[in-house]
C-alpha cells in the first residue's frame, strides 16, 4: 500500500491519496469546480510538504479539466478568442506569481501566506455563494419570480479603451479586462495550486457579462493552459512537481469525477450551489481555526538555503 | 546466514591476537553492517540497519564486566534554518528564525547504557555522543538563551521525524566481546554518504573506534524520476504536463465509449 514518492521524498499510502482525488474528483464532477481549493489543504493536511502540494496540485488540475474542455469544445462552447486572452493574462499572471511564490518562501511566510489567501478567498467567495444560493432558495417558494437579473458588464469595463467583439462570448469590450483578470487568476494558480474557476466563472458572468453557454468551457479551455504554464514554472523554479503525486490524483479523479456527474442529476441546481457554498465555508473555517490555534510545533525547519 | 557466518569467525578472534607478536595495549574493534548500501525505491519504507562485530582485546583476555559500546549512525549534514511561529494579531505567523550551518540529516545513537552515565559533557562532545553533543554551529549574533531555545527546537522536530533518535540500551552484548545493534531509519531519510561509527569505552574514555561508510540513494525508477526533475527541469516539467493531458485526455475517450 505505501509507495515512496520521488520528489515529495517521502511514503505514502497510494491508497489514501487515490481516494483523496477521488472524493474531490467526486464533488468537481457534481458541483462543476475543478476542485483544487480542496486538494492543495488536503495534501498539506496529509503532510506533503506545501510547496510540493501546491505544485503537483496545478499539474493534477491541466489532466482534470482535459475531458471537460473536450465535452464543451465539441458542443462549441468555447469562446477561443476570450480564451486566449484570458491565456496571455493567465501566463503572465502566472510568471508574477512565481516571483511572488520565491520571494515568500526565501521570506519563510509561505505555508502561513498560502493559508491566509486560502481563507480570505474561500471566505469571501463561500460567503457570497451562500448568500446567493439562499437568495434563489426562497426565491423558488415565493410565487411571483423576482425581476430576471440583467446581463452586462459593470461600467469602469465599458469606459475602458480599445473594444474589439468577442462573438461567442456576445461582448463588445476592451480586451483588458479579460487580460486583467487572467493575469489575477494566474496569480493565484500559482501561489494556491487552483485553477481558479471558482473565481473565474462569477467574475466572467458578472464582471463582464459574458453569456452563459460558453462560461464555463472558456473558463476549462483557460485552466489547462494556465495550470499547464504554472505546473512548467514550478518545475523549473522549485523542482517541486511530483509527478507520480499528480498521477495518483488523476487517477482518483477522473473516477470520482463520473460518480460526482451522475449523484448531481439527481438533486437540484440550488440545493448543490448550496451544498458548495457551505463546503467552501467550511475549508475556509477549518484553515482560519488552524491559523488561529497554538500549532503542535512552534518550530518549523527549512533545509538549505 | 552470512551475518552468523561471521560472527562464527569473530569469535575466533581473540584467539588470534593472543598469538600476535607485539600485542597492543588497546582494544580492538571488528565490525559489519546489515547493509552498506540502502536503495530508495518505489516501495521504501524506511529500513533497519544492523551493525554488528567483535571486541578484540589485547591478549585476548576478555574482562568480567560488560564493556560499553556506543553506536551512531549520522547522515550528511547541511544548513538548516529553524523558524519559530509567534502569534501576531491572533493568526500563528514564523517570526523568528536562527540558522544552524551543520546539522546531520539523520543522527541515531545505540549504546548499552544512558550515555550520561557512560562519559562526561567533554567526551560527549569531542565525539558527538548523543543528541544534545551534536555541534549544530548555530549562526552567531543571537544571546546564547536564543540559541538554546532554537537548538531544542530544531531538535525537538527531528526526533519527532524519527531523524534524531537515542536508545540508551540498543547495543546488546554477548559474551563481553560480541556486540550487536538495529537502528531504524525513516522512509524520510535523506539520501547521501552516511557513516556508522562505534566507540568502545572504558571508565568514560573512548578506547577503541571504528567508522564504515554507508551510501544512501534513490535507485531505478525513483532515482531517473528525481535526476530528470533536477537536471532536465524544462523536460520534466513539460513531461509532467503531458502526462497529465494524457490521462485527461483518455479518460474522456474512455467515458465516452460508455
Amino acid at each position: 500500500m505505501t509507495l515512496y514518492l520521488p520528489i515529495a521524498e517521502m511514503s505514502v499510502n497510494w491508497l489514501v491519496i487515490i481516494l483523496l482525488g477521488g472524493g474531490v474528483g467526486f464533488l468537481s464532477g457534481m458541483f462543476g469546480v475543478g476542485g483544487g481549493f480542496l486538494t492543495t489543504p488536503l495534501l498539506i493536511f496529509y503532510g506533503i510538504p506545501p510547496a510540493v502540494a501546491v505544485a503537483s496540485s496545478a499539474t493534477q488540475i491541466t489532466g482534470s479539466s482535459v475531458s471537460g474542455a473536450l465535452a464543451y469544445w465539441q458542443r462549441g462552447q468555447v469562446d477561443l478568442k476570450m480564451g486566449g486572452v484570458l491565456v496571455a493574462g493567465g501566463v503572465i499572471g502566472a510568471g508574477l506569481g512565481q516571483i511572488v511564490f520565491t520571494w515568500l518562501q526565501s521570506l519563510g511566510q509561505i505555508d502561513v501566506s498560502i493559508n491566509i489567501i486560502y481563507v480570505l478567498f474561500l471566505g469571501v467567495i463561500g460567503a457570497l455563494m451562500l448568500k446567493e444560493a439562499l437568495g434563489a432558495l426562497l426565491a423558488a417558494r415565493s410565487p411571483t419570480p423576482g425581476p430576471p437579473r440583467r446581463r452586462g458588464h459593470v461600467p469602469w469595463i465599458a469606459a475602458l479603451p480599445g473594444r474589439t467583439r468577442f462573438y461567442k462570448s456576445g461582448l463588445y469590450i476592451s480586451p483588458l479586462a479579460p487580460l486583467a483578470l487572467g493575469v489575477v487568476v494566474g496569480i493565484l494558480t500559482v501561489i494556491m495550486g487552483i485553477g481558479g474557476g471558482f473565481i473565474m466563472v462569477p467574475a466572467m458572468l458578472y464582471l463582464l457579462g459574458m453569456s452563459a453557454s460558453s462560461v464555463v468551457g472558456t473558463s476549462l479551455f483557460q485552466i489547462i493552459f494556465v495550470t499547464g504554464a504554472a505546473t512548467l514554472l514550478h518545475a523549473t523554479s522549485s523542482r517541486s512537481v511530483d509527478i507520480v503525486l499528480a498521477l495518483l490524483l488523476l487517477v482518483g479523479g477522473v473516477a470520482g469525477a463520473q460518480v460526482g456527474v451522475r449523484a448531481a442529476q439527481k438533486l437540484s441546481p440550488e440545493k448543490l450551489r448550496l451544498a458548495l457554498a457551505l463546503l467552501v465555508l467550511g475549508v475556509a473555517i477549518r484553515l482560519l481555526f488552524g491559523l488561529t490555534v497554538q500549532p503542535a510545533d512552534v518550530f518549523t525547519l527549512q533545509e538549505a538555503g | 546466514m552470512r551475518a552468523l557466518l561471521l560472527l562464527l569467525l569473530l569469535l575466533a578472534a581473540p584467539a588470534q591476537a593472543q598469538t600476535s607478536r607485539n600485542p597492543q595495549r588497546n582494544p580492538g574493534l571488528i565490525s559489519e553492517l546489515s547493509q552498506a548500501r540502502i536503495d530508495i525505491n518505489t516501495t521504501f519504507r524506511g529500513v533497519e540497519l544492523l551493525v554488528f562485530g567483535a571486541i578484540q582485546y589485547p591478549g585476548g583476555r576478555v574482562p568480567d564486566t560488560a564493556p560499553d559500546v556506543a553506536i551512531v549512525v549520522r547522515g550528511p549534514a547541511e544548513p538548516v534554518t529553524v523558524r519559530k511561529k509567534g502569534r501576531v494579531a491572533g493568526i500563528w505567523v514564523n517570526t523568528d528564525a536562527v540558522r544552524f550551518e551543520s546539522v546531520p540529516g539523520f543522527y541515531a545513537v545505540a549504546t548499552t547504557r544512558p550515555i550520561a552515565d557512560l562519559a562526561d559533557d567533554r567526551v560527549m562532545a569531542i565525539y558527538e555522543l548523543g543528541v544534545g553533543s551534536l555541534q549544530l554551529s548555530p549562526a552567531s549574533g543571537e544571546s546564547e538563551a536564543e540559541r538554546a531555545e532554537f537548538e531544542a527546537g530544531l531538535i525537538a522536530v527531528k526526533r519527532r521525524a524519527g531523524l534524531f533518535a537515542e536508545d540508551p540500551s540498543g547495543v546488546q552484548v554477548t559474551g563481553q566481546v560480541l556486540y550487536q545493534a538495529r537502528l531504524q531509519l525513516p522512509s524520510a531519510v535523506p539520501v547521501g554518504e552516511y557513516s556508522a561509527e562505534i566507540f568502545l569505552i572504558e571508565e568514560g574514555r573512548v578506547v577503541a573506534s571504528a567508522t564504515m561508510p554507508i551510501e544512501i540513494d534513490k535507485s531505478g525508477f525513483e532515482r531517473w524520476i528525481y535526476l530528470m526533475a533536477q537536471e532536465n527541469s524544462l523536460l520534466y516539467g513539460l513531461a509532467a504536463v503531458f502526462a497529465a493531458l494524457a490521462s485527461g485526455g483518455i479518460a474522456s475517450l474512455v467515458t465516452r465509449r460508455r
